[in-house]
Parts: structure tokens; sequence; C-alpha cells
């Protein structure tokens, strides 16, 4: 099976695709887009991640033709969007969690900076207030760490919020 | 394995009547893990995300008509008026990536015990509405769980849509697990008031091989509520209740609970539930006057 799609802006198409398989193996094994990553394959753990449609998923529970003709946005696609980083090698939310040491062995990584972006995109990217524990700790609920203990996440989450707050109001 | 994509409900039910053993597939939150782990080999996965039809919410004369395929983050954001005890479940499923693509239509085609919208579905009494090429159908959610992950859903039928009773009175939700998140329910209630036709509703999960109500419980609270005044109620009766729910309950010891444990759970999760719903009964008939 074919499945053509669009991933962090580019139009993409992926050949001999298993009709079983996942938007998760076909990123990291057929596009080679290693970003996601696959630990649990059953929705626990948060680390497959992506944007689909604009909205949070895991990719690991998307069929690869449920893709067809739809917008994925990975943890590689963070850093690029037009007007939130530009050029920059990194986006506000992967600068404020290796500032604040939330990475340890990284595996959990990049699904806590997509569903981040994405929380940071609901409340003070809307213009809303910028979200407390309690509501960081929901968003953040479907992604596991087993190295952090959360803590330096958090404390990631609200200096990432702080500062795109401020390049909101800004602009 | 053939992957077969309808966008229109026609197509849709064509390719579910041509593929009887194929599986149908919408926010996949079950059926991934079932292919991810070897599980399930279907000769056919029929993708239903790009029928329109199953999206879309609305009101449909004394009913709320929700579609299969609307996921559970689109209920909390626009049905929790209007299905109130169906938008609390909804609200404690797994994890905001999950509800964004799990849907009620998914867990009543998977029928575990402990799916979420199950006991919210029996409490308000909703009716689903099942569809084949030969025609569409209304079941009650209460004759909809046959036995353990079986239900009335025929082989070349598709789930098409949930009608909801536009609510009348108080409608609550609660469960019990290890966590706020990502927990599959030790067990779970919803308790239902409908002060227009002074009817209780109960539903209770992960308490029996299918989702079931507490009918003694119901009928015990009818007679006793205040359906005038909303009158707070006596602890007896209170208590009583907790225990006529829990005694509708047949749970099993499994590694998430013990049945002994289900049952004292269920019984204070219903007396705190009952507790809730006084409390916004008599709010609401200070509103009313």
């Amino acid at each position: 099976m074919r499945v053509s799609f669009n991933v962090n802006g580019e139009d993409v198409t992926a050949d001999n695709v298993w009709p079983g398989e996942s938007l998760l193996y076909v990123l990291r094994e057929r596009l080679g887009l290693p970003g996601s990553k696959n630990a649990c394959e059953q929705g626990e753990c948060g680390s497959c991640t992506v944007y689909f449609d604009g909205v949070t998923a895991c990719s690991c529970m998307i069929a690869a033709g449920q893709a067809e003709g739809r917008r994925v946005r990975t943890v590689e696609g963070l850093a690029k969007e037009p007007g939130k980083g530009g050029d920059r090698s990194l986006s506000d939310v992967q600068e404020a969690f290796v500032e604040m040491g939330a990475v340890q062995c990284g595996f959990c990584t990049p699904g806590l900076l997509v569903q981040t972006d994405d929380l940071l995109e609901r409340t003070v990217g809307a213009g809303k207030k910028a979200p407390a524990d309690a509501e960081i700790r929901e968003a953040l609920a479907g992604n596991l760490c087993r190295c952090t203990g959360y803590e330096k996440i958090i404390d990631a989450v609200h200096l990432a919020a702080e500062r795109r707050a401020e390049a909101g109001s800004a602009s | 394995m053939e992957f077969l994509r309808p966008s229109t409900l026609v197509e849709a039910l064509e390719a579910r009547s041509a593929h009887p053993d194929g599986v149908p597939i919408m926010g996949g939150t079950d059926v991934m893990v079932e292919l991810n782990f070897d599980k399930r080999r279907p000769s056919a996965l029929i993708d239903l995300t790009r029928v329109p039809e199953l999206t879309e919410w609305g009101g449909e004369g004394d009913h709320i008509r929700l579609g299969a395929g609307v996921p559970y983050t689109k209920i909390i954001e626009n049905l929790s008026a209007n299905a109130p005890a169906l938008a609390k479940a909804s609200r404690t499923v797994a994890s905001p990536q999950i509800r964004n693509r799990g849907t009620v239509g998914g867990n009543l085609g998977g029928a575990s015990p402990a799916g979420e919208a199950h006991p919210p579905l029996l409490a308000t009494d909703a009716e689903i509405e099942l569809a084949s090429v030969r025609g569409r159908r209304r079941v009650r959610a209460r004759d909809f769980y046959l036995s353990l992950r079986t239900t009335a859903l025929r082989e070349d039928e598709l789930i098409t849509a949930i009608l909801l009773p536009r609510p009348t009175g108080p409608q609550q939700f609660a469960k019990i697990g290890t966590r706020n998140a990502m927990v599959i329910a030790v067990t779970s209630f919803s308790l239902a008031l409908d002060t227009e036709n002074r009817k209780v509703g109960t539903g209770v999960g992960s308490a029996g091989p299918t989702p079931l109500r507490a009918e003694a419980a119901e009928e015990f609270l009818e007679a006793e509520f205040d359906w005038e005044n909303g009158r707070p109620l006596q602890e007896t009766v209170v208590r009583r209740f907790g225990e006529l729910v829990a005694a509708a309950a047949r749970p099993i010891d499994d590694q998430r609970g013990s049945s002994e444990y289900r049952k004292h759970a269920l019984s204070v999760m219903a007396r705190r539930a009952l507790s809730w719903s006084v409390t916004d009964y008599r709010k609401g008939s200070t509103r009313c006057a």
C-alpha cells in the first residue's frame, strides 16, 4: 500500500506499507524520522506523541492508512514552525527543557515536547493564562518519564509558558 | 490485509457487509493495540475516519444525537451541559492524547465492562443506533450488552450514533483507580435523575461481565427521593441506596481489585453521587423558582 501525507510541512510518500502498521512505524522506519519514540505501542507512555491534523495523538495508535492526506507534525518539526522559532535550532519548549534539566535519558522527551507545545498553544498561545501546576500535570498525564521525577519537566513548562507569553505580547 | 477507506456511510456499510471478518477502526486506541501486539490479524481494516456523519453531533427532537466517532475531547468541550454524565466520564478516560482519538462508538464496539462510556449510557437510558445495508435500528443501551464483550451489534452492522435524552436533572459519574489518569476503572458508577418522569437511572462499570444497572436501587430511590423540593435524604436512605447498588454488582477478584473491595467502593461512590445530585437538584430548583 502507498501512503502520502504531509510531515512538518513537506509532502511525503511511503511505499510498501503494510496496512496494519502504525503511523509511528512509517515515520521511523520508512521516512527516516526517528524522533518519535517507540516504547509501549499501546498508548500508555506518550513517547510517540505527534500532532495529527493539529491535535496531539499517540502515533502508535494511528493506522498508517489513516494518515493518507493528513497533516503530521513531529518533534523534528517543532523548531521549524514559522514565527515560533524561525531558523533557530531549538523551539522555546526545547530550550526550556535543556535549561531546566528536564532531560535525562531523553527517551520520553520527544513526546513531552510535543504535548507541552500543544498545552502552550491552547493556553498562552491562545491569549489565556499560563497553565498552573494542576493543568500541566493533567496535560502531561499520558507521558511517562522514568528518570526525572517530573519536577524539572514541570519547571521547564512554566519557563516555556512564560517566554511564549512574553513573545506573544511583544509581537 | 486490506485497508478500506469509505468516504460515505453507504460505502462504509457496503464494506462492512462485504467483509464480515474485517475490523472497523476509528480512533484506533483499542484496535491498534491488538494489531501492534499480534493479537489480531483481520482480513481488512475499515477506516471510518473519513465518514463525516460519524463525527457530527447536535439536537434531534428531545435527544442529543452523538456521532459514534466523536472523540472524547469534543464531548468534554461541547456536551458538558447536554450530556453531563457522559462528559464527566469522558474526562476520566486515559490521557489527553487518547481522549483526542478515542470514541464512544469504539467503547461500545469493544464492549469492555470497564469502558467509561457505558455507565452514563445506562443511567441516562440512551439509545444506540446501529446501521447496515439492511437499514437502521435503535437499541436501548439497557438492552445492548448481552454477555462478556458480546453485544446486540450484528456482524454486518456499524455503530453509527448514540441518542442521549436531554437531561432533566442532575447526572453524575465516579470512578475508582490507582491514578487520576491512564487507568482502567477498578469500578465506576453513574447516576441520573430524570425529574420530568421522576425516574432514577444507574450504571455500574467493571463490576460484572457486562456494564449493568442497579434496578432495585433505582426503584428504592424513586420512592424515597423528594421530587418536589429535593430535601436532603436521611442518612439511612443514602446508606441503603449504596447497599443496593453494591448488591447489584457481580464483580470478580482480579489484579485490579477484589470482589469485596469493588462492592465496598461502589457503595461509597453511590452515596457520594447521590449527595452531589441532591445538592445539584436543590440548586436547580432554586434557579427555577
